[in-house]
């Protein structure tokens, strides 16, 4: 178990700059996940850490320990591949015990130990096993075990679900995050997916393009997003985004104006911008209200999707385009329908032109 | 039954395609095989049925053993076959080792010289090695390995290698990057990656290129007259010479000879094949 600190990682590969300078602060037995786009650099990221790829610039430390150029072997870490990369000759217990073998420990320490890690992740059955005579969950599993039985300092995971299926993802998501709770140990995790990182995360840290967008909390990048980037990629529906201008400037509450002409107050400081400034409105599907008189906007139904506990309306705004409402399941909505909601001003968000959120004036954590 | 089906095609149009196709393979299968077949019918037979008619099997007046009594007792049968057998080995046996090893390098490892490398292993694919004949002849002379099994093991390693590592490298690129690097990431050294991972999953593709060299090292006739015409070191092809001369050849003994030549290759490509279907395979299913 250790700590990590990223102070201005920089990668380039031959004249292409892939990340611009990363600063991260990763604490002892955290649970951070790092998301973003395909294309980001999140696996270039994982993979300067491991010490696969050579850091072009900045400093990292492990447990305090400037571990820049050392071999992957040297920094206390344990990676797991989206590809699993089993050593397909190999079963599963010499597949989980070949480092500590070359590692030059005791057989019996050795049995112990990945008899141990097996129990933990319910493949003590399939020791004898190849890996193709393997599940994809199951290989998952080995893999995950084989980075157990190594006692790291870190756990690195890149996309470790994304080549199961739905149902097991699920499954294999909650696993992973109470064995987080029994390791207790720090991990370092990538994915696209934002539920698994809204759910597995102590820390989500959001990249677009090799930067680092925002780093926070789950809740708190829900709640206060920095950027329309964040607000768009946190939570599911996506939010809302429609083209609106500033009416009326102030601290307490400002007025806007849509495309369509009408008017909308929010709950957002806008001082510093001028009246007639062209602003992006933001508005997550869950939080629009069908009984709320302020800010009524009416339109159409295009299309329902039933999930049963909820549904999602397609709605088009005359003027305005389409928004994503998430509404009760027992409605009576159809497709055709005509639909009157209303929005309350300190659940909308605002974003000025070059994507930085203007400030809300809410107590909402 | 449903052994034939698999080879049964559906439709009609498929049984011309694959009568031609089965034609083909059968006409040249013939074509392969006849001369061998030949070889070891006459090496049952007397001289004079020979002659008479070489293309008849042989019948109890013109059914001999006198050419097998000959090669295995008048000459050192056994010591020609078993210079072959460890020239070809010990031969192969580098090959496929300095072959993966050199394959290994080239593709993981990015070095100064890398190129150049691969250049000349290429180039020695495409020049055949028995253009620097002299060269070499005058090399062993020089090195005291002239009409030693050394010389030959050394020239058909320098004539296999550069094949091998070109087919080698085709398969090290099939073996997954995450592979190495999850070694990498176990702390595993790289020789270790390279001798516990690497190898192991190159099995079938050593097994083909084994074939390969094999085949050529045990036919050749070029080095061993050459380098190692001294008794003690002759080789298969070498020693079966001797039954052919200027003037007369006994050919009861050269027949029978070739015939128990062929036995130890056959065994030894009987190994490799059962490896050498997979590595042709692999890949096609997963
Ligand atoms: N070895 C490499 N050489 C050159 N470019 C690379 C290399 N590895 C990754 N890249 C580039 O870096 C960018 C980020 O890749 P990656 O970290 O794999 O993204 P992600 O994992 O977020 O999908 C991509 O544009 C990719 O083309
Ligand atoms: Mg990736």
């Amino acid at each position: 178990m250790a700590s990590v600190k990223l102070n201005n990682i920089k990668k380039r590969f031959g004249d292409v700059d892939v990340l611009h300078g990363i600063d991260l602060d990763i604490k002892d037995g955290e649970f951070v996940v790092l998301i973003g786009e395909s294309g980001c650099g999140k696996s270039t990221l994982l993979r300067l850490l491991s010490g696969l790829e050579d850091i072009t610039e900045g400093d990292l430390y492990i447990d305090e320990e400037r571990v820049n150029g050392r071999s992957p072997a040297k920094r206390g870490i344990a990676m797991v591949f989206q590809s699993y990369a089993l050593y397909p000759h190999m079963n599963v217990f010499k597949n989980m015990a070949f480092g500590l073998k070359i590692a030059g420990k005791d057989k019996a320490f050795v049995k112990n130990k990945v008899i141990e890690a097996a129990k933990k992740l319910k493949i003590d059955h399939l020791l004898e096993r190849l890996p193709r005579e393997l599940s994809g969950g199951q290989r998952q599993r080995v893999a995950i075990g084989r980075a157990i039985v190594r006692d790291p300092k870190v756990f690195l995971f890149d996309e470790p679900l994304s080549n199961l299926d739905a149902s097991l993802r699920v499954q294999t998501r909650v696993e992973l995050g109470k064995l987080h709770q029994e390791l207790k140990a720090t991990v370092i995790y990538v994915t696209h997916d934002q539920v698994e990182a809204m759910t597995l995360g102590d820390k989500i840290v959001v990249m677009n393009k090799g930067r680092v967008e925002q780093v926070g909390s789950p809740l708190h990048l829900y709640h206060h997003p920095k950027t329309q980037f964040v607000a768009g990629f946190i939570g599911s529906p996506k939010m809302n985004f429609l083209s609106a201008k500033i009416t009326e400037v102030g601290t307490e509450n400002t007025q806007i104006v849509l495309e369509s002409g009408r008017v909308i107050s929010v709950a957002v400081d806008t001082s510093g911008f001028e009246k007639g400034a062209t602003v992006q409105l933001g508005l997550r599907p869950e939080h629009i209200s069908l009984r709320c008189d302020t800010n009524t906007v009416e339109g159409k139904i295009t299309l329902i999707e039933h999930l049963g506990e909820q549904s999602y309306l397609y709605v088009d705004i005359p003027q305005e385009g389409e928004l994503v409402l998430k509404v009760d399941g027992d409605n009576q909505y159809h497709a055709g329908d005509n639909v009157t909601f209303g929005i309350k001003p300190n659940r909308l968000y605002l974003f000025a032109k070059d994507g930085d959120a203007l400030p809300r004036i809410t107590a909402s954590s | 039954m449903t052994f034939l089906k698999g080879f049964l095609p559906s439709s009609p149009r498929h049984v011309s395609k694959s009568v031609t196709v089965h034609a083909i393979l059968l006409a040249y299968t013939v074509i392969a095989l006849f001369p061998i077949i030949i070889v070891i019918i006459n090496a049952f037979k007397t001289r004079k049925a020979i002659f008479k008619d070489p293309l008849g099997l042989p019948d109890s007046d013109s059914f001999t053993l006198a050419g097998f009594q000959e090669v295995l007792l008048r000459s050192d049968f056994g010591l020609y076959s078993w210079n072959s057998l460890v020239v070809t080995l010990i031969a192969v046996g580098l090959v496929l080792l300095l072959g993966a090893m050199a394959a290994w390098a080239l593709t993981e490892y990015k070095f100064r010289g890398n190129f150049i490398i691969t250049f000349l292993f290429a180039m020695g694919i495409m020049i055949p090695i028995r253009l620097g004949t002299v060269s070499i002849l005058s090399l062993m002379v020089e090195l005291n390995l002239a009409n030693t099994l050394t010389a030959l093991v050394l020239v058909y390693i320098a004539q296999g290698l550069p094949l091998a590592v070109y087919i080698l490298s085709e398969f090290v690129r099939t073996i997954p990057k995450e592979l190495t690097e999850a070694a990498r990431c176990d702390a595993v050294s790289e020789y270790k990656i390279f001798f516990c991972i690497i190898l192991p999953l190159l099995k079938p593709a050593m097994a083909t290129v084994a074939v390969f060299t094999m085949i050529p090292i045990w036919n050749d006739l070029w080095f061993p007259l050459i380098l190692a015409p001294g008794e003690d070191t002759r080789t298969i092809t070498l020693g079966v010479q001797q039954f052919v001369g200027q003037y007369v050849t006994n050919w009861n003994s050269v027949l029978s000879a070739l015939t128990l030549a062929i036995v130890p290759v056959l065994i030894l490509y009987t190994i490799f094949s059962r490896q050498l279907i997979r590595g042709l395979t692999s890949g096609a299913v997963k």
